[in-house]
This record gives C-alpha cells, sequence and structure tokens, in this order.
C-alpha cells in the first residue's frame, strides 16, 4: 500500500519540482545533476558505485527517477504508515524545505510528519482542537500574522516558517504569560522532570522574567482520590476539559469565570466519576493535575520503567511500569493503537499498591485445622502438597485457575493434573455453553474492528464498568458516526445515547426469533456486532441463553462474513481466554463453583483441592475434608482458606503470557523481584512434579514455551498477533437445532458480571487507592 | 421636510485641509434628503406606521426580487464597508456565502451586541427605527440566499429588544416576514435573541457561539462563519448599521452612495460623539466628514474651545488615541484615520478636554479588556491583566521609566497572537497612549519618585 502510494506521489509531482526536493535532502539525496551524470555512464562501467548506478535512472525526459521514499528532513525519515483517508500527499514548503505531507493534515501534523516538533500545550492528537495555547503560532508567507499551526490546515505550496524571527518571538511571549501567573514552584511540584512547561520554557522562552505582579491564585478543586489538584499551575491548555467530555463522556470538567479569573473546574462541587479519569493526570501538560496516590514519592529521574502489559481486567491494555529500587512506584499508559491507544483504565493506573500489601512472601502450612497457617519452608510446603498428589485419586482432585492466572501456569496446573488422572481443571469463567468456540469466547471483530461495527447489540453487559476503553472507542463511533447501539440488561449510564430494549430474557429470545423491531436495524446493517457480557452466563438458564445468543447470531447473516466477525464476549479477566483456549474447563454457573464439578453435575467430593490464584471458592460447599492448596500471590480468601499456600508471584514480578478478550496474547515483562521467597508460578508447578514422582517434561521456559505452542499454538508465537478465527468455522461452532427447548428463568434480569469496577481481583481488593475510590464511586 | 437636531446646529465655515489626504473636496454638511436615517432621534414613530411614511418597506418585494448577483452587485458599487469595526467590504463578505449549498440551512445574523465603550449607534437604530433593520435583514439575508436572521441584541438593551420584538412581530402580521415574505416568494425568518451582556459575545465567532447557547469564546478560524458558522451552517455576521443601510442603497442606487465621503471610504455614516463635547449626539454624517467640522458642527464644538482639546479617540474604545495636532485635520474615513495610526471602528468619537487625566483614562480602558478577556487564549487572558496592573502604576506613577518600554513590548505580545481581536483592541489604546503621550507618562513617573505626588 505504502509503495504503491509513494509511487503515485512520484508520478504526479513534476521533473521540475522533483529536482528541487532531491537538492534538500541532503547527503541521502541525490541532485539531479549527478544523476543525470552518472546514467549517462551506462551500467557497463565497473568503477561507477554499483549502488548509485542501480538507483539512479532516468525517465524518457531524461529527468532522474524518483528514489521510491518520501524525502524528509533533519534525517528523520518518514516512516509513518500512511491513513488510507489521507492517501494523497500535497507539497508544503516547511523552512524553505519542500516536503510532501498528507493531504488533509494540519500544519502542526505536517511539521510532525517531516520531524519538525512545533511547542505546543493545548494540542493532541486524539482531542478536538482547542487553539488556545497560542504555542504553536507559525509563520506562513504573506499572512498578515502568525497563525496557530495546530488549527491551520496545510494547503498545497503553503511556505511556513517554524524557525523565524517572528516566530521565535511570538514564542517567547506566549511563554512569558504562561510563566506570568505560574507559581514556579517546581520544587514541589511533581511533575518537575517530565513538565512540558519546564521543557519548553527552556526552548524556547527567555532566559528571565519581567513581572513583578502579584500571581494568581486558584482554590484547588476535589476530583476524587485519583487526581490531585494543584490549580494554580493551571496554564488553561483545557486538555483535560476536552478528554473529558470527548472522551470519558462525563461533562463535570469544564472552564468557569473568564479572563485571568478562568478557571478549570466542575460546575458544582463535584468529584470526576469516570473509570478512566486517570488519563488526565498524563494529559495535563503542567503540574495542575498529577497522581494523588504517587504523590511526592518519587521523581522521574530516579524510576526505572519496564514496558509490560495489565492483568486487572480483560482488555490487555499496554503500560509502562515504573519501579525504584524494587518497588512498583506507578503505573502508564503505552501506546498500542489497537488496543487502548494511549489511555489506561483508573484500575490498571491505580490499584498498584495493591501490589504492595496482603502478599505471600513465604509458603505457609496449617499443622492442624483448628491452627493457624505457620511459616514453612519450601521443601515441606511443596512436599506436603506432592504427598497429597500422590495420596488422592485423580477423580478427587480439581483444579481451579483464578482471574489473575498466566498462561504457562495454567498449562503446568493442567499437566500437573493430567499426570495424576485428573480432568477437573476449572477456569474462572462463566463462559459455560460456549467454551469450545473460540469466535465465541473472543471478541471476534477485535478491540479496534468495534469502531467498524454500523449497529451495536449489548447483552448483558455494564460496557463502562466492564471494560471502560471499548466503551469509549463506542462511544467515538456513536458520537462520530451517529451508530445506533442497544442493550438488553442493565440499564447503565453508557456515557452515550442507546437504546434500552429491557434487562429479562423474553427479549433476547424475541431478538433470537426475529420479532424484536432491533432485528431489522441488525439485518440492515453492514457490519453489525453483538456484544456479550459473560453475565449473560452467570445464569441458571445460561444453557438456554446461550442456545439464544446462537440463534440470534445465526439468523443475522452480516455478523458472521468474510473479514468480520460481529459476535463476541467481553471476558472481564484477563486469564479467560488463555484458559478457555488451554482447555480449561468454565465453571458453569457460580453455583457449581464450590466444589467444581463442572456444569452442575455433583461428582464426588474433591479430596485435593488445588487454588492457583482462585478466591472465589465457595466454602459451604466444599467438603470438609478436603485438603486445600493455595498458589498465589495475595493473602485473599482463597488463601485463608488453605491448608497450605504457595507465594507465587504477581504480574508485575513475572514473565507471564496473557491473552485479552480479543485473543492478543502478550507478555508481561518482570519489573521487580517477587517480595520475600515467592516464586514464578509455573516453576512452583514445575516442582510438585518432580515432588511427587511426575516430573513434568520441561524444566526451562523454552521448554514451557514449546510445550504452549503444541497445544496451544495461537498463544505461544510472541508476535502479539491475533489469530482470527474462520467465518465458516465460527458458522458451524455456533449453529443450533431451533427445536431445543430450554427453561428460562424471565424472573431473572440480564446483570453485569461486575459490580465494583474498582474491586475485581486479589491486586485491586488490596489496594488501598481502590478501596477509596469504591468508597467515592460504587454505588 | 425633516428638521434633525443635527441640522439646527449652526454650520461653521469649512475647515482648510492641509494633509495628504485632502482630495480637494470638502466632505460634510450631509444633506436631509441624502439621510437614510431619518427617524435617528424619534421625530415619528419607531413603528410600522411611521416606518412607512418614511419610505421602508416600499417595494421590499422588487428588492429582494434583483436576486442576489444584482444585490451584491449594487452593493459592492456602493462601496459599502462593514459598520462594525473593521470595514471589510460588505459587498464581497456577502458573496462569500456558498451558492449551490442544499443539504444545510445558511443564516445571516446580525450583531447588535453593541458593546464598545463609546459606540451607541446601533443602539439608536434600534429603537428608533427598527423596521430599517428589519427591512435589511430580509434584503441582505436574501442576498446571501439565508433562510432566516438573528439578531442578537445586547442584553442590557431592553428597550431596545422590546421594540426590535414589537416591530419583528409587526412585520410579521403585514406578512413582510415569514412565508412567502412582501410577497416576494421566498420564505425568510427573523429571530431576536438577547444576549447576557459580555462584550466578547459581539465578536462574530464568539456571538455565534453565544447564540448556539455556549460560553462566548471566540472560535478558531478557518474554518470562517461562511463555510461553518451558527450551529455548523454557512453564516455571515453583519453590523446593525451595515445590515439597516442596504435597502436604501438599492432603492438610490449604489452610485448615490459611493458619490459620499473618498474613494474606498464611501457612504454615510452614524457617528457618536461622546465625551467632552458640549452636545454629544448620534449623528449621521458623510463620510471623510474632517474631524474638527464633525465636532463643531453636530456637538457645538469641544469644551472650553478646540484649544482645550487634548485627545481624541475616533473609532471606540480601541482604536489608538490622537493628539489634538493629529485631530486638528483629520478626516473621519477609514484610510485617514488609518493612516494616521488610529481607526475609524464604529467611528464612536470620545473627546478628552485638557482637563483630563490621559493616563487613567486609557487605564480604565485596559480594566475594560481585562473584565471582558474570554480567558480562552493565553496572551490575552494574561496579557490583559498584565497590562491592566501595570497601567494601574502609571496612573499613580508608582511605576519605573523602562516599564512603559515594557508595557508597549508587553502589547506587542498580544497583538496579533491571539484567536480574535480582542488582544489587539485591548493593545491598541496602550500603544496609542504610549505614542501620543509618553512624556506624560514619563513626568508622571519622575514626579512620584521625586515625592511631589
Amino acid at each position: 500500500m505504502l509503495a504503491a502510494l509513494q509511487a503515485r506521489a512520484a508520478a504526479t509531482a513534476r521533473p521540475g519540482r522533483v529536482s528541487l526536493q532531491l537538492l534538500h535532502k541532503g547527503a541521502r539525496g541525490v541532485r539531479s545533476s549527478d544523476a543525470r551524470a552518472s546514467s549517462a555512464v551506462q551500467p557497463a562501467q565497473p568503477s561507477q558505485p554499483a549502488a548509485v548506478s542501480a538507483v539512479v535512472q532516468l525517465d524518457e525526459a531524461g529527468f532522474a527517477v524518483l528514489p521510491k521514499e518520501l524525502p524528509s528532513m533533519r534525517g528523520v525519515d518518514f516512516k509513518q504508515e500512511l491513513d488510507p483517508r489521507y492517501a494523497e500527499t500535497i507539497e508544503v514548503i516547511i523552512d524553505g524545505h519542500p516536503v510532501q505531507v498528507q493531504k488533509g493534515s494540519s500544519l502542526i501534523q505536517a511539521c510532525e510528519q517531516v520531524g519538525i516538533q512545533v511547542p505546543r500545550f493545548c494540542y493532541h492528537e486524539r482531542l478536538s482542537v482547542a487553539g488556545n495555547c497560542r504555542m504553536c503560532l507559525v509563520e506562513i508567507e504573506k499572512a498578515p500574522k502568525p497563525v496557530a499551526a495546530c488549527a491551520m490546515p496545510a494547503a498545497p505550496g503553503m511556505k511556513v516558517f517554524t524557525n523565524s524571527p517572528i516566530v521565535k518571538k511570538a514564542r517567547e511571549g506566549v511563554m512569558e504569560f504562561l510563566l506570568a501567573n505560574h507559581p514556579l514552584d517546581c520544587p514541589i511540584c511533581d511533575q518537575g522532570g517530565e513538565c512540558d512547561l519546564q521543557d519548553q520554557s527552556l526552548f524556547f522562552g527567555s532566559d528571565r522574567g519581567r513581572t513583578t505582579e502579584s500571581r494568581r491564585g486558584v482554590e484547588d478543586k476535589n476530583l476524587g482520590p485519583l487526581v490531585k489538584t494543584v490549580m494554580t499551575r493551571c496554564i488553561h491548555c483545557t486538555r483535560c476539559v476536552r478528554f473529558a467530555t470527548e472522551v470519558a463522556g462525563v461533562d463535570e470538567l469544564g472552564t468557569v469565570g473568564r479572563g485571568n479569573a478562568m478557571e478549570i473546574g466542575t460546575y458544582v462541587e463535584r468529584m470526576l466519576d469516570s473509570e478512566i479519569s486517570g488519563n488526565i493526570v498524563d494529559l495535563c501538560p503542567v503540574g495542575a493535575l498529577t497522581s494523588k496516590p504517587y504523590a511526592f514519592t518519587a521523581r522521574p529521574w530516579e524510576l526505572r520503567s519496564v514496558e509490560s502489559i495489565d492483568v486487572l481486567d480483560g482488555y490487555g491494555s499496554n503500560i509502562r511500569v515504573d519501579t525504584r529500587g524494587g518497588e512498583v512506584m506507578r503505573i502508564l499508559p503505552r501506546l498500542n493503537e489497537d488496543i487502548n491507544e494511549e489511555w489506561i483504565s483508573d484500575k490498571t493506573r491505580f490499584a498498584y499498591d495493591g501490589l504492595k500489601r496482603q502478599r505471600l512472601d513465604t509458603p505457609l502450612i496449617r499443622p492442624d485445622p483448628e491452627m493457624p497457617l505457620q511459616p514453612a519452608t519450601w521443601k515441606d510446603a511443596l512436599t506436603l502438597v506432592a504427598q497429597k498428589f500422590k495420596a488422592t485419586p485423580g477423580a478427587r482432585i480439581g483444579a481451579f485457575a483464578g482471574p489473575l492466572a498466566d498462561v504457562e501456569s495454567m498449562l503446568a496446573l493442567k499437566d500437573l493434573c493430567n499426570a495424576f488422572d485428573s480432568e477437573a481443571i476449572h477456569c474462572d469463567v462463566p463462559a459455560g455453553p460456549l467454551a469450545d468456540c473460540r469466535a465465541a469466547y473472543t471478541l471476534g471483530s477485535t478491540i479496534a474492528g468495534v469502531e467498524e461495527a454500523d449497529a451495536v447489540l449489548l447483552l448483558s453487559t455494564d460496557l463502562k464498568r466492564e471494560a471502560p476503553l471499548l466503551n469509549a472507542r463506542l462511544r467515538r463511533r456513536v458520537y462520530h458516526d451517529g451508530v445506533r447501539v442497544a442493550s438488553v440488561g442493565p440499564r447503565v449510564p453508557l456515557t452515550y445515547e442507546y437504546e434500552h430494549l429491557g434487562d429479562s430474557v423474553s427479549q433476547l429470545l424475541e431478538l433470537a426469533n426475529g420479532t424484536h423491531p432491533f432485528c431489522k436495524v441488525l439485518a440492515g446493517a453492514q457490519r453489525p456486532l453483538v456484544l456479550v457480557g459473560t453475565g449473560a452466563y452467570e445464569r441458571t438458564d445460561a444453557r438456554g441463553v446461550a442456545w439464544a445468543v446462537q440463534k440470534l447470531v445465526t439468523s443475522v447473516p452480516a455478523l458472521i462474513q468474510d473479514g468480520w466477525l460481529g459476535f463476541g464476549t467481553v471476558q472481564p479477566t484477563a486469564a479467560a481466554v488463555g484458559a478457555l483456549d488451554l482447555g480449561l474447563t468454565p465453571l458453569a454457573s457460580s453455583a457449581a463453583a464450590g466444589v467444581g464439578a463442572s456444569d452442575g453435575a455433583i461428582a464426588e467430593p474433591l479430596g485435593l483441592v488445588y487454588l492457583l490464584g482462585y478466591d472465589s471458592i465457595d466454602l459451604d460447599r466444599l467438603s470438609p475434608d478436603a485438603f486445600v492448596v493455595y498458589q498465589g500471590h495475595h493473602g485473599d480468601v482463597g488463601a485463608e482458606t488453605a491448608d497450605v499456600v504457595l507465594p507465587g508471584s504477581a504480574y508485575t514480578e513475572k514473565v507471564g503470557t496473557y491473552a485479552n478478550m480479543e485473543g492478543r496474547a502478550q507478555r508481561t515483562a518482570r519489573a521487580v523481584s517477587p517480595p520475600g521467597e515467592a516464586r514464578d508460578d509455573w516453576k512452583i508447578l514445575r516442582a510438585i512434579s518432580e515432588l511427587a514422582g511426575k516430573p513434568l517434561p520441561y524444566a526451562g521456559v523454552d521448554g514451557i514455551r514449546e510445550r504452549l505452542a503444541a497445544v496451544a499454538p495461537q498463544l505461544a508465537d510472541g508476535t502479539e498477533s491475533i489469530h482470527a478465527v474462520s467465518p465458516d468455522i465460527a458458522k458451524a461452532m455456533l449453529a443450533v437445532r431451533a427445536s431445543d427447548k430450554f427453561d428460562f428463568d424471565t424472573k431473572t434480569p440480564f446483570a453485569s458480571c461486575i459490580d465494583n469496577f474498582y474491586m475485581t481481583d486479589a491486586i485491586s481488593r488490596a489496594s488501598t487507592t481502590m478501596a477509596s475510590c469504591t468508597k467515592a464511586f460504587a454505588k | 421636510m425633516l428638521l434633525s437636531r443635527a441640522a439646527r446646529v449652526e454650520r461653521p465655515a469649512a475647515l482648510a485641509l492641509t494633509r495628504a489626504f485632502s482630495t480637494g473636496r470638502v466632505h460634510g454638511g450631509l444633506k436631509d434628503e441624502d439621510r437614510i436615517f431619518t427617524n435617528l432621534y424619534c421625530d415619528g414613530s419607531p413603528f410600522l406606521d411611521g416606518a412607512m411614511k418614511r419610505g421602508d418597506w416600499y417595494r421590499t418585494k422588487d428588492l429582494v426580487q434583483l436576486g442576489p448577483e444584482r444585490i451584491i452587485g449594487e452593493i459592492k458599487r456602493s462601496g459599502l464597508r462593514g459598520r462594525g469595526g473593521a470595514g471589510f467590504p460588505s459587498g464581497l463578505k456577502w458573496s462569500f456565502m456558498p451558492k449551490n449549498n442544499t443539504d444545510k440551512p445558511q443564516y445571516l445574523v446580525v450583531n447588535a451586541d453593541e458593546s464598545e465603550p463609546g459606540t451607541c449607534k446601533d443602539r439608536e437604530i434600534m429603537r428608533h427605527d427598527p423596521h430599517k433593520l428589519i427591512e435589511g435583514c430580509l434584503v441582505a439575508g436574501s442576498a446571501m440566499r439565508a433562510n432566516a436572521a438573528y439578531i442578537y441584541i445586547r442584553g442590557e438593551f431592553v428597550y431596545e429588544a422590546a421594540v426590535l420584538e414589537r416591530a419583528v412581530a409587526e412585520a410579521y402580521k403585514a406578512g413582510l416576514l415569514g412565508k412567502n415574505a412582501c410577497g416576494s416568494g421566498i420564505d425568510f425568518d427573523v429571530h431576536v435573541h438577547r444576549g447576557g451582556g459580555a462584550y466578547i459575545c459581539g465578536e462574530e465567532t464568539g456571538l455565534i457561539e453565544s447564540l448556539e447557547g455556549k460560553t462566548g469564546k471566540p472560535r478558531l478560524k478557518p474554518p470562517f462563519p461562511a463555510n461553518a458558522g451558527l450551529y455548523g451552517c454557512p453564516t455571515t455576521v453583519t453590523n446593525v448599521e451595515t445590515v439597516a443601510v442596504s435597502p436604501t442603497i438599492l432603492r438610490r442606487g449604489g452610485d448615490w452612495f459611493a458619490s459620499f465621503g473618498r474613494k474606498n471610504n464611501s457612504g454615510t455614516k452614524l457617528f457618536c460623539i461622546s465625551g467632552h463635547v458640549n452636545n454629544p449626539i448620534t449623528v449621521e454624517e458623510e463620510m471623510s466628514i474632517p474631524l474638527r467640522e464633525l465636532l463643531e458642527k453636530h456637538c457645538g464644538g469641544v469644551r472650553g474651545g478646540w484649544d482645550n482639546l487634548l485627545a481624541v479617540i475616533p473609532g471606540g474604545s480601541s482604536v489608538p488615541v490622537m493628539t489634538k495636532a493629529v485631530c486638528d485635520d483629520v478626516l473621519m474615513d477609514f484610510d485617514a484615520l488609518k493612516e494616521v495610526g488610529s481607526g475609524l471602528g464604529t467611528a464612536a468619537v470620545t473627546v478628552f478636554d485638557k482637563s483630563t487625566d490621559i493616563v487613567a483614562a486609557i487605564g480604565r480602558l485596559s480594566k475594560f479588556y481585562a473584565h471582558e478577556s474570554c480567558g480562552q487564549c493565553t496572551p490575552c487572558r494574561e496579557g490583559t491583566t498584565w497590562m491592566n496592573k501595570i497601567m494601574d502604576r502609571m496612573v499613580t506613577g508608582d511605576a519605573k521609566l523602562e516599564e512603559i518600554d515594557m508595557l508597549y513590548e508587553i502589547s506587542q505580545q498580544i497583538e496579533g497572537h491571539t484567536i480574535c481581536a480582542l488582544g489587539d483592541a485591548a493593545a491598541w489604546p496602550v500603544q496609542g497612549l504610549i505614542r501620543a503621550f509618553r512624556p506624560e507618562m514619563e513626568a508622571r513617573i519622575m514626579k512620584k519618585a521625586a515625592g511631589k505626588l
């Protein structure tokens, strides 16, 4: 695609222009005169450098044929993939250099494309253009005054100067004004060291200030437990306001007052109730909005950053873990256009303090059921567990993997249990009836694909809490393109308008039978999308619901077509897709969770229960003589019930594979060491197998990856790509018999699978920040 | 025969002009039959009966049926320049509206948010001659292919809004507006919208924002309102006076209008003279009238005689102040005032005699702009307040001498760097003060430093 575009751009450029462009390319370009000279020499000349004679060719008119790359400046390559919407390029002359930029770019984007950074505060690629900071003023030839580069569209032949005396003067002036009322309290400001205002005043500001007036003071606002405000530092760029209104869909932030008395604020005293509010901390170019939990804990230059992924929900956001001295200090988003763009949810960002509390850092053994757990050595603990494995018949061994389990440890758990003739390896996923069909338990459309949908049906999901960033994408779709969204499920605010069709099975059945009016909308759409929350399967009539969903999905042809899989489940946990890919048995309903017998059939009581980070065990239904092993990183419910506790590592402490809700396998990175004697999870399981006399056939990380590649290649290739399910397979798997009859529970409404966004797993439950959010926001 | 209050003033001898802008002909002395606003002093009824007597709504159908091209052509021939301050050629501006737009409505928005200190011309039109404006809306609106006109009237104009609303109701009742307005075959609506009373809502895009129900923060341009204005539809925002004169121009011909004033400054104009004159007044006069004649003929001269004149702000608070030496022979039109470093603006002439503390007068204007800045963009938000603080110290003499240069630099840092023209408007009076009255400012600072103040 790119090559074709470049070829077209090259073909449309006139020869006279071509030589000019080449002249400005410096050393890497080829002067047209040289080109003519060298190509006049035929390839027979051996002394001619092969590279040059190969590159330079003449066209019929005798001009050099352009190299197939776009001109670039300052040695920065223009490698950005061209968006097909802006496939055409235009020529703009920036600082005297003719360059090709995408048609439809603003000047600031045009400059960016060729590697020139225009200073800015208010401009942000993902927000609307405000043009109010005036830092990006550039000069355009024949324009009477400097213009804001962020708001001015690039026009063909436009001569732009980004470094002329007028521009420098304008920037210095704006900088002086910005600093005139800024408190300059950098030594006590958390933004210090990563502050746009600091950096840009160093580069573009004057070397001294002239103001002697008293500075403006502004009362700080209470935005809740996450975002700390020091509003005197605010430079009124309104990024936070635009993020809140445009991306997060909450109208609480705005500007009040005018002139010098203008403030960013909530119109009435109100906290910022959004699951993605923390992003305004990243957006704020100064220290007006900073992270409350991170306040005064570290300076950016003390931190070591590790690129990792988040596992606290099923979204798989890409994150950067900042650590200092073996401690996670903060978590920031990392750019991934396919998943989280550059946002992360508040749980992802702020739950990290849960990593430091309630940790299991030494093996524990309960000597007697009546006694508390006692610290033990690894040897004793592992030997005890191995003995139990040997002593318990396979049918009475049951294993449960929790929501934070990585693929490697689940695989080791499965292999270990299988080695002892147990097939009862469960995962904490209620997607029971559809667990065999990857097209059904993943998000077939992919996360980015949600923005291609043109009619959306939500079933039993509170998308804003289950996947806030997915909801933000859908919101963008609704707002920009007017896509119709309907929901059968809880009536909750989703930050955009949607049709609430009801919350009972009856509406689902109407949809499945094609009698509901919304079926027409789905049938008329090019790319319809049905998103099912796992709450739909946490019911006693889960099988019937699944049947109805399948019937609905197969009745709308456009839902499954070539290149579009418009049916998917919004998995709320990071372990879910990996577990189902590995063939772990999902818990059919919460009622069965206690005893571990799948699909509600009560089997023989379990004698050995192995909990891998699993905390939702139903104690009442646990057989009193069952021996419970808990392997995990937090002293949560599971550990309390255990007879043996084996300390594992959290996601920041290990390299583990996780598949997100769209089935994309990604790996976490080890940012810090596990606390105390805690170990990598899969290694603990491997050690048990060794002591139990049936060693697993892999000893190193390569070995387990090899094994993974054998059982689930889609999780092992490490390319972070998605293995799409073919439409034919999806259709075949989802086909149902219309004659099937089920008992439906029309009384129980469809509900979301989570009730408190801020506390969904052992880490977020241990986090004090999440506790204060729960107190402030959870209803 | 109509006798205006202005005409009752005895006419002094024509004044000799010496400057380069002299054209040979002395402008001024507009005859009563050439007045457009014949009810400026409410000699007759402002409502439909009176307006009909004065010739308004006479064969408006034919004017509308001239069609957009011919109306705009006539306006272009008349040389009418926008009366709101910037003086952009009106015919050209109206012609920017899309011609083949079928998917969106188009709007004419009349800027009746007259808030520039010293300016009181639109107010007189709206309370005494509202039908001129309403008829203008129909004519100008049809020339722009607009579907409706919104008159955004300043919130403080309570009485004017009441008169205007009554006049609009009358026009609807008489079939002059609404479906098949005046029998012309086009449907045209006029809505009166009362503003909240912020100076910035008089800025064209700030006004559009305010009209849409948002805070009046000016928009970035491009896109210009002619492409995406009110509710994202093509819109033209024009001043009350510009719209109100257009039917008369069409009736009497562009050439008639162009016969007044110097080239490129043609027409008649409402001048609002306030301050230290014996008879402050709003009067219609020919463009390019000498300032001195304007003051002496219509206002009974400067208080205490011409020699008692200190300075004049010729075009509303945002243009630079002129010293007496300049006032002696300057002509009141766009180009002549630009030439002397000031501007015609809204033609609101504010006269200061020698009793004025000119630093305090301009300081008060700085306070006004600091108060009225919307706070959206940096240079204006920070700069206007900073200038105000320095000006406050200049007034008391507590500043330092070098701060005068700094003040000038700050004003230049604002000028041309803001989203809208309020930044420029705040900068110019201060620049004008420093250019014209620097010795005054220095003397005060030195006096204070010497303990004599």
